[in-house]
């Protein structure tokens, strides 16, 4: 290679990020080229701040995972949203932090009665302590909650995932078979399939909400990889000699999971109303499990006289479905580049 | 070419067919190319887009998505071994370490979550099984050998974070990390600007010449060609129409279609006067021309044109000996020697 040749590339190329960069813009060429710096040095400044069409500080943006959480940290939306969260998760752990009292146990004599010192939500219809038990239900809606969405986000995922990237028989069996589960009204469903179980626990509340959810999930998985397989790069780590195996979880994976991750936060508020319904229905969790669902229930034939005993599950039950339901808003707004 | 079976050629394909199995019908978008290119040679496909020579070189990386792609016939031979006739587990060991490929747009060819070091990297941890920290040291050599400043702060870098031509560099680096014999470029150029192409070119040409690849240059721009290639094919409608040495082209080309390729290039000397356009379009896959598919928009045409497709002649050079890749698919080719 003929020397004049190399000192021409350093120049031009060198100089062409430091444009489009974040440095100042407002060197012309004519000024680059007369005034520029030392071009054979390497200058670290310009090229490493990368450009930002949505603003934000330069130099500070890497990818789209660490730009979405940079997003994130700033918007007011997430911060409420995710305090709440980790709030209603510590609840759920731990109740005895702020409710000393017992769920279960009643005093008839004061069934329906309004606050009182010491407790401040009344008592409900078998002189329970209504602050206790609001307390106490966070811990089956978050319980459903979040074990639901993990597994419908896991199964739809993965099955769609794999439907999307091998194609051909494999995806259109799953995909009829997402069709089905999509079918079934979920609370005719509910009804028919948890009314046989005699169980009052978590567990089969959140294997029939897995059951429903995960079609929702593995459409939009099976799309994303669609998509995702079309890209040049799928192509090129195919032409480099990438095993299927290693196309799919590295370089498919990684830049279709977003998508999923949005419809997972969102579907969690929706599944914890849902428990919420079945147990207010009566084929969800039934006592003595503490829920809200079953708490509502329960205090819905007295709303006129002791409307109290409605009001703050059904509170503490939209506080928990609005704060995830922000969250998976706030999440898929960092994460769709496309709002950026 | 109607050559005769040589093992010593670094890739030599055969006949190849592909067809497309679509909705609308079967299309068939390489019907029959016979190319090949030896160890240190570069090898320049031209052609139009829709001509079937992204898909030829798809069909030699045995990448194409099938379906709606099948190859239906024919034979890549690489070193004498026919790839199509291999396992896939055997083909994808060559793939990457024996023959790699540059892509046209290196921003969209790059994986945008993963670091180029990790990109880069990747490819010794999978074919040479190195540990993530040699690897890592292997990228920042290749990114330093591609000529990209600063290596070593850069390796950590998201594609989005450097220019066309750096990127470009970087899929270059890519292709030639396991040191392959052939490296496949579609179109390395056509997404920059001017004057890094002419970068980015020279540093494809220095590194082939280095390692003494074979290149094949995918390009529908004669003026990258000009100064890189030994060998030139001319690609119209699936099918090689054209084959000569580089200068033999330039200087006396044996087909309309390349003529009027040729003619189509802006010149200084022509400034003033109106720049010569092939009239028509390329056609549609589906429906073919009969006879030589280029005749709806030849000059030259006359009635064989339209009833009989022309076999590739060869075509004897400046000194009236038979040429070795010499040849034209036209059935006038000695008049359009002589004009």
């Amino acid at each position: 290679m003929p020397e004049p040749f190399e000192t021409h590339l350093d120049m031009t190329e060198a100089l062409a990020p430091a444009a489009g960069g974040g440095g100042p813009v407002a060197a012309s060429g004519a000024d680059t080229l007369q005034g520029g710096g030392p071009p054979r040095t390497p200058r670290r400044l310009p090229w490493r701040r990368p450009f930002r069409p949505g603003g934000g500080l330069p130099g500070s943006s890497r990818g789209l995972w660490s730009d979405a959480w940079h997003d994130l940290r700033r918007n007011p939306v997430f911060i409420v949203s995710a305090l709440v969260i980790l709030f209603l998760v510590t609840v759920a752990i731990w109740p005895q932090l702020i409710a000393d009292g017992n769920p279960y146990q009643g005093d008839l004599s004061k069934a329906q009665e309004g606050p009182a010192p010491g407790h401040p939500f009344g008592y409900d219809l078998q002189g329970r302590d209504v602050y206790t038990r609001t307390v106490y239900g966070a811990r089956a809606s978050i319980t459903v909650g979040i074990c639901a969405t993990a597994g419908a986000a896991l199964l739809g995922s993965v099955l769609g995932g794999l439907a999307g990237f091998f194609g051909g028989w494999w995806d259109a069996l799953l995909s009829r078979l997402a069709d089905v589960f999509f079918g079934i009204p979920i609370l005719l469903g509910g009804l028919v399939f948890l009314s046989v179980v005699t169980s009052g626990s978590v567990w089969p509340v959140v294997g029939f909400i897995v059951l429903l959810g995960w079609p929702q999930i593995s459409r939009i998985a099976r799309g994303s990889v669609v998509t995702v397989k079309q890209h040049d790069y799928v192509q090129a780590a195919r032409a480099l000699g990438a095993s299927s195996g290693r196309t799919l979880l590295r370089h498919i994976a990684p830049n279709a999971v977003a998508p999923v991750i949005v419809v997972a936060t969102i579907a969690l508020g929706t599944y914890i109303a849902l428990e919420a319904t079945l147990s207010f229905l009566g084929v969800g969790l039934k006592p003595p499990t503490v829920s809200w669902g079953i708490d509502i229930s329960s205090a819905s034939s007295q709303i006129r006289n002791a409307p109290h005993m409605l009001l703050w599950p059904a509170g503490a039950l939209s506080l928990t479905v609005l704060a995830f339901i922000m969250l998976g808003d706030a999440v898929r707004d960092a994460l769709d580049p496309k709002l950026r | 070419m109607t050559q005769a079976p040589d093992v010593t050629r670094l890739l030599d394909v055969r006949d190849l067919r592909v067809e497309f199995r679509t909705r609308d019908g079967v299309a068939e978008a390489v019907g029959g190319v016979s190319y090949g290119v030896d160890a240190g040679r570069t090898l320049a496909v031209l052609g139009e887009s829709g001509s079937g020579k992204s898909v030829t070189a798809q069909a030699v990386m045995g990448i194409l998505d099938s379906p709606p792609a099948f190859v239906t016939g024919g034979q890549v031979l690489f070193r004498g071994r026919d790839l199509l006739t291999m396992s896939p587990r055997e083909r994808r060991s060559v793939r990457g370490a024996a023959m790699a490929m540059i892509f046209q747009d290196a921003l969209s060819a790059l994986n945008p979550v993963l670091t180029v070091g990790a990109q880069l990297a990747e490819m010794y941890e999978v074919h040479r099984g190195m540990s993530r920290k040699d690897a890592r040291a292997r990228a920042v050599e290749l990114m330093d050998r591609v000529r990209i400043p600063a290596a070593k702060a850069r390796v950590n870098d998201y594609p989005h974070q450097f220019s066309g031509g750096m990127r470009q560099r970087i899929m270059i680096a890519m292709a030639i990390a396991l040191e392959p014999e052939l490296i496949i470029a579609d179109e390395p150029t056509t997404a920059l600007d001017v004057t890094v192409q002419a970068q980015v070119m020279d540093l494809l040409d220095e590194l082939r010449r280095e390692y003494a690849m074979g290149l094949i240059l995918i390009t529908h721009d004669l003026g990258v060609v000009a100064d890189v290639a030994d060998e030139i094919a001319v690609m119209y409608a699936g099918r090689i129409v054209e084959t000569a040495p580089v200068r033999e082209l330039y200087r006396r080309p044996a087909h309309p279609y390349t003529r009027g390729l040729l003619d189509s290039i802006p010149r200084v000397d022509h400034k003033g006067k109106e720049l010569y356009a092939i009239k028509g379009l390329p056609p549609s896959l589906l429906t073919v021309p009969t006879g030589c598919p280029f005749h709806p928009r030849c000059p030259r045409a006359q009635d064989i044109c339209r009833t009989e497709r022309p076999p590739l002649y060869e075509v004897p050079d400046a000194t009236d000996t038979v040429a070795p890749g010499r040849a034209s698919a036209c059935h006038f080719w000695k008049d359009e020697l002589d004009a």
